[in-house]
């Protein structure tokens, strides 16, 4: 019973790192940029969801909501005015500013709110829980984790179904035929980025309500996205899904032989599905 | 009758190097125009330059009116001009109907050319719409890339080296569709190596070597040794 | 002149810098120490992501290891830190073998992250080691450190305590390990391999059409700057006296300052390194007493210089200049020129 208990445990919990990659994914199967302050991003939204919390009166949900449009435009505004000058052939000018950037605003979070840890209150959902069967699943794991499903299913969508999607496909193919096309490469940019921030605002929801955070938390989970979208196929959104439940399944039972070994056994189950298969679970045909 | 698209003096770079050395050349509405010349003539830099992928160092290109040569490439599509590439460069994470609609996706408005239309001109793409673009072969991938440069109902659509690498009943074949465009008002310029067939669609020929024109005029008028010599660099007395 | 006036003004740089620990104050040798093993760690950086095109965000793992394989020979097998000094390095050299062969799956960027994952799996790995701390730490004796060969000689030389004593002997080993990295930088960029490397990251597919094998010439620079990374992160420790897992693997200190300090000064310059670290050090003075407002600036102005100026404040200056008194490549031969008329 109680390894039934640890696999659920570890789905839910990868639901909630394939929300923290879900961004990371989108950005970079359209851009190849590695964004290095997308946990740090994750951990900004967070704060701006309690600080609107704390000023309307509002719970976390609608607060959430909310901060999507701020979200949304932060997004615009990093990808023109630094990350657009940034990308090219050269990977490290990206990854120096995006690493320079999660510096900064860990440190502007940390001058601003302290290095104590917060929590949002999401009220009395947070202790509900179902019993399914043998076992009683929580409401808010249940909720994150179905939010991860809906979240990656929409953006399958976006990518596959839409004249946006269309247009962020052929970017990614070949950005110089893409502007034969009429596409400016910089705005379809543009609006990658504001779609994984908003994404990202999804997931300092789940991340805030389900544990403390702090100004320092980003990295950390960053790590652990980044690990989901390397181990789903690089590009793939679903391939991201597969792999926070790979993390997330992989931490929890390593957390149920040892506590200690949670975060190793993720990372340890990160390698070995690479050394087995270097390019993911679901990589992309052509790359 | 007034000129659809003036270039005047035009000069382009390729990094470092010049590759045109100012070009003039007048299209006027409804024409075809044909410019062959041998590789490196600087036929392909200029098909870049009109379109804005290439750097253009001097000069000017008009469209009716409108300069287009600080334009950037997707606000020159807009304008009205499409290019089908050198290679078709087709999208391979798009599907055949994928990529004609995305040559659409610019457009505002309506237009002669439309996803029903592209398939009466080029049947084979219907059938074989849900595949993987470059999952087709070189003939029907350069029907999918004339089709998705219509998508955008272009006032003049630049075709470069169509028959590179095509067999040539192929070629006669993607040529059979030029009647069909031409009709739907579009003027076109088609840049090619292999003379023959430029030559039976074109009203004006202009041969460029090392980056200028050497010659123009009419395919009649201009007998097959003058296109010859031009073509290969041999300077008339 | 210029030829003869730059190797003297570094050679009484290097000179001064020698003489420090007699001369100077014991808070001063203790600052520049830390910054010596600062520039020790973006030279290797530097060779790493400037010239191999290896982004490594996981160097800590290499710090960490090699501190805690000194820590292991003095605690566990009673061993001279200096010997233990050698041993953690060539232990940091050994990991980077099977690191490489992971790490070296992942393309680009992603690379980056292998290395990030490595140093993570490392510090949670060592922190299970329970002889030495676990999770906590531990510190060297007090006898070991201040026993080292040398050390007697040194405080007849400087004339202070034995802690002093130490301080100027970790001192002296920083300023030789830099020394040493520097020059074998030099010979290594200009010999064969380190030109085929300059080729490699310039060009990677002409670089092999003439026949330089890029994987391998990067994994020896990995297996390398591995050695020279675990070296600086034992003396490190053996100065520091105390181990932790946090501190040992820390990303902030041994790889987040080292690569603001590489950028800052100039990425894929020899230089650079160099001139980073003397900004960096003279940003710390000046924001000493706001530590996040230092960390926000740093931050900004690695970003900016990657907006504004790729090369850094050296590549900026020898490009502004046209002057580069440490040139990497080799002379190509003077053209014969017939003079204008």
């Amino acid at each position: 019973m109680i390894w039934l208990d640890t696999l659920i445990q570890g789905l839910m919990l990868g639901g909630l790192y394939a929300l923290f990659a879900a961004g990371l994914s989108l950005v970079f199967g359209i851009m190849r940029l590695v964004n290095l302050a997308h946990g740090d991003l994750i951990v900004l939204g967070a704060y701006l969801i309690l600080g609107i919390g704390t000023a309307t009166g509002l719970n976390p949900f609608l607060a959430a909501a909310l901060a999507l449009p701020p979200m949304f435009a932060l997004g615009w505004l990093l990808q023109t005015a630094l990350l657009n000058r940034v990308l090219g052939e050269d990977i490290l000018p990206p990854l120096l500013v995006t690493f320079g950037l999660s510096v900064v605003i860990q440190n502007a979070l940390l001058m601003g709110f302290s290095a104590d840890s917060r929590k949002l209150p999401v009220g009395p959902v947070e202790a509900q829980s179902l019993p399914l069967g043998p076992v009683n699943l929580g409401v808010m794991p249940l909720v994150t984790f179905v939010s991860a499903v809906a979240v990656i299913f929409g953006l399958n969508q976006l990518f596959y179904r839409t004249a946006l999607g269309r247009a962020f496909r052929a970017t990614s193919d070949d950005p110089v035929t893409a502007q034969l096309m009429g596409i400016r490469p910089d705005r379809v940019f543009a609006v990658a980025t504001s779609i994984a921030l908003v994404v990202a605002t999804i997931a300092a929801l789940y991340l805030g309500a389900r544990a403390n955070f702090d100004p320092a938390t980003g990295p950390a989970r960053l790590l652990y996205a980044f690990e989901a979208v390397i181990i789903g196929g690089l590009g793939s959104l679903w391939g991201t899904l597969a792999g926070g439940l790979v993390i997330g399944l992989a931490q929890a039972f390593g957390a149920a032989l040892n506590p200690e070994w949670q975060i190793l056994a993720g990372h340890l189950a990160f390698v070995a599905v690479l050394l087995v298969r270097p390019r993911g679970l679901f990589p992309r045909a052509n790359d | 009758m007034s000129a659809l698209l003036q270039l005047t003096a035009l000069t382009a770079h390729y990094g470092d190097f010049q590759a045109l050395f100012g070009v003039d050349l007048t299209l006027d509405a409804g024409q075809t125009l044909a410019i062959i010349g041998a590789n490196g003539a600087g036929k392909t830099t200029l098909m870049r330059a009109i379109t804005g992928i290439a750097r253009v160092t001097g000069g000017s290109v008009v469209l009716d009116g409108q300069r287009l040569d600080r334009m950037a490439a997707s606000d020159i599509l807009r304008a009205g001009v499409a290019m089908v590439p050198e290679g078709r460069r087709l999208f391979p994470s798009l599907t055949v109907e994928e990529n004609l609609r995305i040559g659409a996706y610019a457009r505002q408005g309506g237009g002669f050319w439309t996803l029903p239309r592209i398939y009466d001109l080029f049947p084979v793409l219907r059938d074989r719409r849900n595949h993987p673009g470059t999952a087709l072969s070189g003939g029907q991938q350069q029907m999918v890339a004339i089709g998705r440069a219509l998508m955008s109902n272009p006032r003049v659509l630049l075709c470069d080296e169509l028959s590179l690498g095509l067999a040539p009943v192929v070629i006669r074949e993607i040529y059979a569709a030029f009647p069909a465009i031409r009709a739907s008002g579009t003027a076109i310029v088609v840049v090619e190596q292999d003379i023959g067939q430029a030559l039976k669609v074109a009203d004006q020929v202009h041969c460029m070597m090392e980056g200028r024109i050497t010659l123009s005029g009419a395919p009649a008028s201009l007998g097959r040794a003058a296109i010859h010599d031009a073509y290969f660099g041999v300077r008339q007395a | 002149m210029r030829k003869v006036l730059l190797p003297l003004v570094l050679f009484l740089a290097v000179v001064l810098l020698a003489a420090l620990p007699v001369i100077g104050s014991r808070a001063l040798v203790q600052d520049l120490f830390m910054v010596l093993c600062l520039l020790v760690l973006a030279l290797n950086w530097n060779m790493l992501a400037g010239f191999a095109g290896l982004v490594s965000v996981g160097q800590q793992a290499f710090v960490g290891v090699g501190a805690y394989g000194m820590f292991a020979c003095v605690i566990l097998w009673g061993m001279d830190p200096l010997a233990g000094l050698l041993v953690g390095g060539l232990v940091a050299m050994a990991l980077s073998v099977p690191v490489a062969f992971f790490t070296f799956r992942l393309n680009g960027a992603y690379f980056a992250i292998g290395t990030w994952a490595v140093a993570d799996i490392a510090r949670l790995g060592i922190s299970q080691w329970k002889a030495l701390g676990g999770g906590t730490g531990t510190a060297l004796p007090k006898g070991a450190v201040q026993d080292m060969p040398g050390i007697q000689a040194i405080r007849a030389l400087i004339g202070g305590s034995k802690a002093a004593a130490v301080d100027a002997l970790t001192y002296w080993l920083a300023l030789a390990l830099v020394l040493a990295m520097l020059v074998a930088s030099w010979l290594f960029l200009r010999s064969r391999m380190g030109l085929g490397l300059q080729a490699v990251r310039d060009n990677p597919v002409a670089a092999r059409s003439v026949g330089v094998d890029p994987v391998r010439l990067k994994a020896l620079v990995f297996l390398l700057t591995a050695f020279g990374t675990g070296l600086c992160g034992g003396l490190l420790f053996i100065q520091i006296g105390r181990i932790s897992p946090d501190a040992a693997f820390s990303l902030l200190d041994w790889t987040a300052f080292v690569i603001f300090i590489t950028v800052i000064g100039g990425i894929g310059t020899l230089p650079g390194p160099v001139i980073g670290v003397l900004v960096f050090y003279g940003l710390q003075r000046l924001l000493a007493d706001y530590g996040t407002v230092y960390l926000i600036v740093l931050g900004l102005i690695g970003i900016a210089i990657m907006l504004f100026a790729r090369r850094g404040l050296w590549g900026g200056f020898t490009q502004r200049t046209g002057l580069d008194p440490l040139p990497l490549s080799h002379a190509a031969p003077r053209p014969v020129t017939p003079t204008d008329p």
